[in-house]
């Protein structure tokens, strides 16, 4: 097996291409007319705060117009001052987020030293590009990309296009079904300063409204408390955001709807 | 046309090993050893080049003899392991079937090629107090030749193994706390150079499989924290 294998570079993901492409994820030959429905994935957003950056996700995945699943992991700690947020066709996107992961411990090591976190995005462009073929007939895996600079002391965001276009955001981005929803709600709540809790009030805000406003984003679900991926990446490494928090900020939102505050009501 | 000498099948072997024996003499030692909170890698190497390396989560590598050699050795556990990983799943990845690949490439390449490889490597898995049937200890020395051992306790290779090992049998315990185990890795390693000075922590590589850390339990440590352990 590898250890007669002829590839002799730094990258996973290559060696996997040259000397063990069995194991290579190949999606093209599943034609998208519809006839086949799979997983999708919808709500995921991205946007900086005082310390870095938070990544957040809804946890519906659906199929057509059945739920998939309820309790879906839309978002991925990379290492430990990477994550990747993924909506589209869940299997190839679960995937490449996997790879992604197995492929920087694997530079890590060989090389023994960490790619930067500009390397790293740039590398994921490349598996994007390469998913083109599968993307066109309707496996389409646009993720986010975020994480820490260590160099820079800032955190960064970067999107990506079916053709493996990367572009890096400022400030803040979401993506999927409901993404513009939740891109309009950080609009009016996010500031260049937000703290760790008022981020996580946003993010749980902005979450609230894309599932308010588009049925196949999940939002927080009281009854069976299944709360919302919300991921913190810092100089410190990565840090979960606390469901206590997030329930009493969801609340709060429900709160101001129940007092007519939120729109339509009977 | 002129008939080759013909040599002995066993006069070949021998050449080899002593080809290959002499080249990994004149490096240094490296010492396994299994201390109180998982197992400690330590050689004696004051260059950047490293001898010591992380294979997955519980697994590392440590070699002596030509670098080239070793390295490449190295990269190819990372490949297999990371491979195996991605395959099956992250528990899959077993020091054993590590030990075992490197015997036979190691072995093969004894065997086929002219010039054997001068390395030997230690292969050393700390034990996972979640995973029943696996919280034991593993250390693997695999030998220029193929051969592969496992020890308990400790392990030495490179260098002037009798004198280094010497020092371990006498005053190796189970279960010593890392500092400790720090102290007698270096005396021991003190005793197979001329001995006259102990080395500092800047000709010191030194690292550790943490059985306390979660998921990837290699860790390497710096020569400011070798010396914070060896001065307390």
């Amino acid at each position: 097996m590898i250890f007669n294998g002829s590839y002799r570079g730094s990258s996973f993901w290559e060696m996997l291409q040259v000397d063990a492409s069995h194991l290579l994820p190949d999606f093209t030959a599943l034609a998208g007319d519809g006839s086949v429905q799979i997983p999708h994935g919808t709500t995921v957003l991205a946007f900086k705060y005082n310390d870095g950056v938070l990544v957040a996700g809804d946890r519906l995945a659906t199929e057509g117009h059945r739920v998939a699943s309820r309790d879906v992991q839309k978002v991925f700690a990379t290492d430990k001052y990477s994550l990747m947020a993924i909506s589209g066709a869940a299997g190839p996107c679960i995937e490449m987020a996997r790879i992604l992961s197995v492929e920087l411990e694997h530079y890590e090591k060989i090389e023994g030293e960490r790619l930067e976190i500009e390397g790293k995005a740039n590398k994921l462009s490349q598996m994007i590009r390469q998913n083109l073929p599968a993307a066109m007939q309707g496996l389409v895996v646009v993720p986010l990309f975020a994480g820490y600079d260590l160099r820079r002391r800032t955190g960064r965001i970067w999107k990506f296009d079916i053709t493996g276009g990367r572009y890096e955001e400022t400030d803040f981005e979401a993506t999927g079904s409901g993404g513009l929803y939740a891109h309009e709600s950080l609009k009016k709540t996010w500031r260049s300063d937000l703290s760790k809790s008022e981020a996580l009030r946003a993010a749980v805000g902005a979450l609230a409204d894309a599932s308010d406003e588009d049925r196949a984003t999940g939002g927080i679900d009281l009854t069976r408390r299944i709360f919302p991926i919300v991921k913190f990446c810092s100089e410190q490494g990565m840090e979960d955001g606390s469901n206590e928090e997030m329930e009493s900020a969801y609340l709060k939102i429900l709160e101001r709807r129940a007092n007519g505050n939120g729109g339509a009501r009977a | 046309m002129s008939m080759p000498f013909y040599v002995s099948p066993e006069q070949v072997m021998a050449d080899k090993a002593e080809y290959a024996r002499k080249g990994i003499a004149r490096g240094k030692s490296i010492v396994a050893l299994e201390y109180e909170g998982g197992i400690l890698l330590i050689a004696e190497n004051a260059t950047s080049l490293q001898k010591l390396g992380e294979i997955y989560d519980r697994i590392a590598f440590a070699g002596v003899g030509k670098f080239s050699e070793f390295d490449q050795l190295r990269k190819l556990g990372v490949r297999y392991a990371d491979t195996k990983g991605y395959a099956y799943s992250r528990e899959d990845v077993r020091g054993k079937g590590l030990a075992n690949a490197y015997s036979q490439a190691v072995g093969d390449v004894f065997t086929r090629e002219i010039k054997p490889l001068e390395v030997e490597v230690i292969v050393v898995e700390v034990g996972d107090d979640q995973f029943p049937g696996h919280e034991k200890h593993s250390i693997y020395r695999v030998k220029f030749d193929g051969f592969i051992s496992d020890h308990s306790g400790f392990c030495v290779i490179g260098g002037n193994v009798d004198d280094v090992q010497g020092v371990l049998e006498n005053e190796y315990r189970k279960d010593m706390p890392l500092g400790e185990s720090i102290l007698l890795g270096r005396k021991s390693l003190d005793q197979g150079t001329d001995g006259s000075a102990s080395l500092t922590s800047e000709s010191l590589e030194v690292c550790l499989l943490d059985r306390t850390r979660q998921g990837r339990k290699f860790t390497r440590l710096s020569a400011d924290e070798v010396q914070g352990m060896l001065d307390a």
